[in-house]
This record gives C-alpha cells, structure tokens and sequence, in this order.
C-alpha cells in the first residue's frame, strides 16, 4: 500500500518535472497558430486590413478578433485557404471591387524625384534605395505593391503599375470548356482530340 | 511501285528481327496507337528556304536565362555571327542567320501559347549572303564522297575525334548555341557537361519521332545520315558512354536503312583504325508517345526513369538525332545552329515538305514558299496535333523550337465536341504512359486541390494528351494538367516572394527597434550627464555661497562690532570700505576662476554659437 503510494508520487514527481523542464527548454516563441495564418498571408505588409502588417493580422485572427476576409491582396484564395485552416466558413472579400487588380509594382518618377527620404522610411520591406538629396529608386523584385511608399510622397512622384506579362510568368489559363466558349478555345485550343475523327475506326 | 515493294520488304525484316529475338525490347504502359499522316511529307528531299528580307531573331529560344545582346541597332552583322551571349549557366548564345543590318532590338511576337512577345533581334538582310569565318575543329570530308560509299582516306577522321578534348568540343558546342532540338530546348553543352561528370554510360539518341504528322527527323536520317552517325559519335565522346542505342519507330524503313549504310560505311572506312562505332539501331513499334525521353529509355532498356527524376540518374543520358547533327556541323563545319529542317505539311499546304529554314524567318515566308491555300487555312499549329499549339498569327519567326507548322484545312482536325461529365471508364488511365490516374488528378485539378494533385504526381505528367484522347467524355484533361502545374508552381513562387518580404519586413521591425533602443540608451546617457554637471554645478554654487556667505558673515560681523562699539567712525569706516573691497576682489577672482570662455576670439565665438543653434535644433526636433 505503502510503496505503492510513494511509486506513484515519485512517478507523478518525476514526469512533472521532465514536463515542467521540456516546456521551458523547448519553449514554443509563438502561438503555432499564428505562425500557420502568418504563413498562407501575402507578406505585402499593406495595413489594408487595419493592422499594422501581415504578422498582427495573423494574431488577430487567431485570437479570433478579426474576420479572415480583410486581406485584399491575398484575395479570394486566401480567404479560401484561411476557411481550410480554421475550420470556418466562406467569407465575402471584405474590400472594394477594384481593391485587388493583380499584382503591381511602384516605381519612381526620377525626374520628379526630390531624394526626401519619406518613401525610404515608409516601405515595410525596405524595398527603396536612396539617400538625402539622391534620387530614390525602387527595387522592383522586393516590392510586395503595398502602395504604402504612395502618400508620404511629398511631389507624388512614385507609381503603381502592373507587373509586367512575359512568356517566363506567363500562365495556362484555366480550361473553360463549353460550346459557347470560343474566345478561350481558339487561344489555347492544343488539339488533344483532333486525331479522334481519324482513329475511330 | 518498286520502291513500295522495297518498303515493304524492310519493314518485312525489322519485323522479322524483332520476332526472331535479335533486339530484346521492354515495353512502357499505356500509349495509343495514332495514324502516321507522315507519307505526305516525307518522300521529297529537304528542299532549303529562300533568305527572308527581314529575320527575327529571338533572344530566348531555349530552356534558362536569354541570351545578352552584344550587338546594336544600326550594326553591320554577317551571317554566324553572334547576337547574344550566352548569359549564366544554363543558356545559350544566339547568332545572325543572314547578313545585313540589325535594325531593331526589341519585343516582337514569338511562337509561344501566350501569344506574347519577348526581345528579338531584327535584321534587314542585304543579297550579298557573307559569313564569318567559321573555325572547324576537324575538316570535313565530302560527304557527296561518303555517300557514293568511296573509300575515303579519312581514318584521319575517328583519330581526330579521339585527338579532340571533350573540353574543346562542349565548348564548340556552347558557342555554336545548340540546344535539344527534340523540343526540350536544354542547352546541349550544360547537359553533356553535367553527363560527363556524371558517368553516364549509355546515350540513347532519340530517332522515334512519334507525333503524328512531323517527318524532319526522319528526313534528316535518310537524307544526311553520315552527319548523324559523325555526331553521335562526338557526343558519345564528351559522356564517355560505352554504349550507344539508336532508338528508331519501326514505321521509317528508310531512315533505318540509311542510318545502317552509314554505320557500315563508317566502320568500313576505318577498318585501318580497329575500332568500332558501337552504335546500334533498334527499331521500336510504332505507338505513341514512343518518342518521349522516358518512354523509349524503358523500351530500350526496360530501366524506369524515377519519380521526378532525370535520366542521368540511371545512368543515361538521351539527345535527340537532329541536336547529333548540329553537333557534326559545329565541329566539322564551325556552323553555328542558325538553320534547322521544319515540317511543312496539313491539308492546306500544296506542297507538304521538308524545309531547311534559317532562324528568324517569318512563318508568312516559309508557307508561302510551300505554298499555301489560303482559303482552305484553318488553324496554323507549330509542333505535331498531339503536344503542339494553336499560332496566333502567321508573322512571327522560325525559332530552334519549330520541328513542324501543321496547316490545318476545315475538317482536317476536329475541334473537341463540348466536355462531358466523367464517367469513371478509366480509359485515360490505361492510355496513360506514365502509369498515372488522370481521372483522379482531373477531379483534383477542377476542385483545385493541390496538395492532393502532387501526391497523385502530377508532376510527372509528360503531358503527352493520351488520357484526352482516349477520353470518351471529350474532357481537356491535359489543360487541366498544364494548369494545375501552373497554378502549383505560381503558389510555391508566391510563398518564396512572400517569405522574403516576410524576412525583410522582420528584419527592418527590428533594425528599428534597435534604432529606438540605441537612440533611448543615448538620450538616458546625455540626461546622466546633464544630472551629473547639474548636480556639479549645483554644489560649487552652493560652496561659493558658504563662502560668499562666511565672508559676508565676517564683514558683517565686523561692520556690526564697529558700529556696537561706536567708536572712532573714521576707522570703522575705513575697515568697511577695505572688507567691501576685498569681499568684490575675491568675488571677481572667484568669476573669473569659473568662466573661462571670456576673452574668446571672434571665431571661438562663432563656432559657439553655431553650435548652440545646432543643439537648440535638436532638441525641438526631438
Ligand atoms: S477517360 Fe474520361 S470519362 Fe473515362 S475515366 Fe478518364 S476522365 Fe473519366
Ligand atoms: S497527359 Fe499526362 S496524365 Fe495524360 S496520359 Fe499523358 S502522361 Fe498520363
């Protein structure tokens, strides 16, 4: 009776304490939930959706504070991948219509450059390049599009355009195959069934 | 008639040997069997085009990183010479197919299902047709001399192959621009290289040329077959493979034949040498997609290229007959790749031919030189119905992708009745080579569910279009491949870029964050030391007061006794005057002691105040 008692404690002890040492040695930094919204958001870091970047947005939502269709850049999918994750429903994309019109880039007009430094201090992801004075240039392959380099300009010099269609980004469209649908079928038309005719006997 | 009955008597013997059992051949799944169409095409020999009055020229015509023009618009350019370089590893130059001059560099239409555009090289040819000189690595016989099967005097010949390096011939090879012209578009030079170093020891030149329709490779073997066998063995040089495996569809009975002579040609003349070509040609039956890298690797070898795998990882390497022989023109000629043999053929096409068509040639020019109907033009495809696509235009350039335009006339080629549901007949799944489940890939593809799509593997569709074919439903299944592909590649992009911006944005949170801390860190200090010289200044003040105050102490006291006591006013007086005196002389020493920034200069001064200015600045900005 006894020895069965001081088993189990020393047992119970001893577990306890490898528990208590491995949640301290192992200490997870942040919730894993976080971490798997923060993972499927388009790190554009735009504050669209009234945070201040993509990681808040992810805490809000696991804390369940915000709704998962506030992310205009991420669009349609993400909401879709965010319903997968969590386990919710389907929402509207929260946004006006033309909120997300593809991705674009900013550029900057260098002629109307003034070198102010403002958009080098705006940018999330340290996109711009330029110093006081100096024409300020944008780094188009770390541009994420969040137009937050857009307002503090103080001579509107930067734009927003589209990135640019090449053969290299160039997609498949998806297959809309119905009668009715000749535009679609005439540009991609590969003739899978052509020999269909010739073949049967 | 004759040659009809000869036909047939050697494909009477390519059967006959396969039964006897003389080739052992594996088989791969799947597979459909397609009518050839290839008669139309095949009989004439190759005819050359006519020097277009203006080439494009594009800059990207393989597989890697386009190529860097070199040259500029209003430059005078002779034919070979090169346009672009090759730019990064896996790349290739480009070169002027005619003389003349470059009068544009910039986007142009290219052959590609986007129908979009990519750099070009324009040239506006001249009539005078000069060439750069070209540096051949060995000189070449006649071939009109190897082909009347003289004895030639050229054991010179396999000596200088051997006497060559591999370096000096890949790198003959990568200025010459070759790519894989079987349509893969590698650059030829990185995959011989890679083969090299990897200890490849079988080359399997790809001869099976299973499309319906497309006849260039066949052509090329039974027109110039010496260039091929002179090519393979060059190649079969730089891999170091033991073994050389022809793989040819049975149903090209000539080309086999005139690919044999020459072997037995070549093996004849060098007898002197004692060496063999060790090159077999294997005849394989005729059944789509027989000609796809991994297709006839298992037919020849019953080896299965693995899941996503390359065949350097069994240990083969596979090129395809007509990149052999622009390797023979590279090293025999110096030529560069700035021509290649085109299919004209369709129902729409008056003369359906062979063409050898210059780089750049606009596709108007060639099929008006094959003449065309015009009314009768359906749909231009480049590549065979099976893998090709649908031009947009006819005014875009021959590039080293184009093996075949497909004119199509009405009715020639079906368009695709509307798209049934399916109907789990499984029938895609037995036509498919790669033993895949394109049924369940289709349902996943529609449902975009993409992890799911992978693990059907998806990625090793070869996106033959057996499955659509075979479908009786009429469902684009390999559209919906290509897509899905797309799609899968578009989202690994996306999340690369985005864990990028995510680093960057972490990075510049915290380069911020300390910015703040060091800037918190440097204003406690400054307050420290202003406390500090506070309090300083605080205590001396306080001492000059006690002494201020004993000394005003002392006066008083004196000036009090005088007056208690009353006495002798002069004196007392006097001592007031003399106490007042000294109390203002120490005072002033005292001053004088604690600043030292009187009797300044001008300049001192001003440097003072400037930098007051500055401080004051500061501190509002603050
Ligand atoms: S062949 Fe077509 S209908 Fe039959 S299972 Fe495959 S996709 Fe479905
Ligand atoms: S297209 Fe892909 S899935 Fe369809 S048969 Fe060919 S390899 Fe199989």
């Amino acid at each position: 009776m006894l020895s069965g008692i001081l088993a189990f404690i020393a047992l119970a002890s001893f577990f306890g304490l490898v528990l208590g040492l491995a949640s301290v040695l192992f200490k997870v930094e942040s919730s894993p939930v976080v971490d798997k919204i923060d993972a499927l958001l388009p790190q554009t870091q735009c504050g669209q959706c009234s945070f201040a970047g993509c990681h808040p947005y992810a805490e809000a939502i696991a804390a369940g504070e915000a709704p998962i269709n506030l992310c205009p850049p991420g669009g349609d999918n993400l909401i879709q991948s965010l319903a997968d994750l969590l386990d919710v429903e389907v929402l509207q994309m929260d946004a006006d219509e033309d909120a997300n019109q593809g991705p674009t880039v900013a550029v900057i007009i260098e002629d109307t450059c003034i070198g102010c430094t403002l958009c080098i201090q705006a940018c999330p992801v340290d996109a711009i390049l330029g110093a006081a004075k100096q024409m300020h240039t944008v780094i188009e392959s770390e541009c994420t599009g969040c137009e937050l380099c857009l307002a503090p300009c103080p001579v509107d010099c930067i734009e927003m355009i589209p990135v640019k269609q090449t053969v290299k980004n160039w997609r498949w469209p998806a297959p809309q195959y119905n009668a009715n649908n000749q535009a679609a079928e005439t540009i991609f038309t590969t003739l899978d069934h052509v020999l269909a005719e010739n073949a049967k006997p | 008639m004759k040659q009809s009955i000869k036909k047939n008597q050697t494909q009477q013997s390519l059967a006959d040997s396969i039964k006897a059992g003389l080739y052992k051949l594996w088989s791969f799944p799947g597979g459909i069997k397609l009518p050839g169409n290839k008669s139309q095409s095949n009989h004439q020999p190759i005819t050359s085009a006519k020097t277009a009055r203006q080439l494009v020229i594009p800059l990207n015509q393989h597989i890697g990183q386009a190529a860097e023009p070199v040259v500029q618009v209003g430059d005078k350019v002779l034919k070979g010479q090169v346009l672009g370089h090759a730019h990064g590893i896996i790349s290739a130059p480009v070169h002027a197919s005619g003389s003349g001059i470059v009068t544009a560099i910039e986007e142009r239409p290219i052959p590609h299902p986007s129908g979009l555009s990519a750099l070009c090289v324009v040239i506006d040819t001249d009539d005078y047709e000069q060439c750069v000189e070209y540096t051949p690595l060995i000189r070449e016989n006649k071939v009109s001399e190897a082909q009347a099967g003289e004895t030639r005097e050229n054991s010179a010949d396999e000596q200088s192959i051997t006497a060559l390096s591999n370096e000096q011939i890949n790198s003959q090879i990568a200025d010459a621009g070759i790519v894989g012209l079987g349509g893969a578009l590698f650059p030829a030079a990185a995959k011989l290289h890679t083969a090299e170093k990897m200890h490849t020891d079988t080359l399997i030149i790809n001869a099976a040329e299973c499309e319906p329709y497309i006849t260039c490779d066949d052509v090329l073997m039974r027109y110039r077959p010496e260039e091929v066998i002179l090519g393979i063995l060059l190649i079969k040089k730089v891999v170091g493979a033991k073994k050389c495996l022809i793989g040819i569809e049975d149903n090209k009975p000539e080309a086999y034949e005139a690919l044999l002579s020459a072997i037995s040609g070549y093996t004849h003349a060098h007898k002197t040498a004692q060496t063999e070509p060790q090159i077999e040609i294997i005849p394989v039956p005729a059944r789509y997609p027989a000609g796809g890298e991994k297709q006839l690797i298992q037919v020849l070898t019953g080896k299965e290229v693995p899941s996503r795998g390359l065949p350097m990882d069994i240990g083969i390497i596979c090129h395809n007959v007509a990149t052999a022989a622009a390797v023979y023109q590279a090293v025999y000629r110096g030529e560069p790749l700035i021509s290649r043999i085109v299919t004209i053929t369709g129902g729409a096409v008056k003369v359906p031919q062979n063409m050898e068509v210059p780089i750049g040639t606009p596709i108007r020019d060639v099929l008006t030189q094959a003449g065309l109907n015009e009314e009768k033009i359906e749909k231009v495809i480049m590549g065979g119905p099976m893998m090709g696509f649908a031009l947009p235009s006819i005014d875009i350039p021959v590039t080293k992708a184009t093996n075949c335009l497909l004119i199509s006339e009405k009715d020639e080629l079906t368009t695709p009745p509307p798209a049934m549901p399916c109907i789990r007949c499984a029938r895609c799944s037995d036509s498919c080579p790669m033993s895949l489940l394109p049924q369940q890939m289709y349902l996943y593809a529609k449902s975009r569910e993409l992890d799911k799509l992978q693990e059907y593997n998806l990625f090793d569709c070869i996106e033959c279009g057996c499955c659509s074919y075979a479908c009786p439903s009429n469902i684009p299944l390999v559209q919906y491949y290509r897509y899905a592909k797309n799609e899968i590649n578009n989202k690994t992009q996306e999340r690369n870029k985005a864990d990028l911006a995510r680093k960057r944005h972490e990075f510049r949170e915290e380069r911020l964050e300390k910015a703040k801390l060091a800037k918190a860190e440097a204003a406690r200090l400054r307050k420290e030391k202003l406390a500090k010289k506070k309090a300083l200044d605080a205590e001396k003040a306080k001492q000059e007061e006690a002494k201020e105050a004993s000394s005003d102490d002392k006066s008083d006291s004196t000036a009090s006794e005088k007056s208690a006591a009353n006495t002798t006013a002069a004196n007392s007086a006097d001592l007031i005057q003399e106490a007042i005196a000294r109390a203002k002389i120490k005072k002033a020493q005292q001053q004088s002691q604690r600043k030292n920034t009187e009797n300044l200069t001008e300049d001192q001064q001003n440097q003072i105040d400037e930098a007051n200015e500055r401080r004051s600045k500061n501190s509002q900005i603050e």
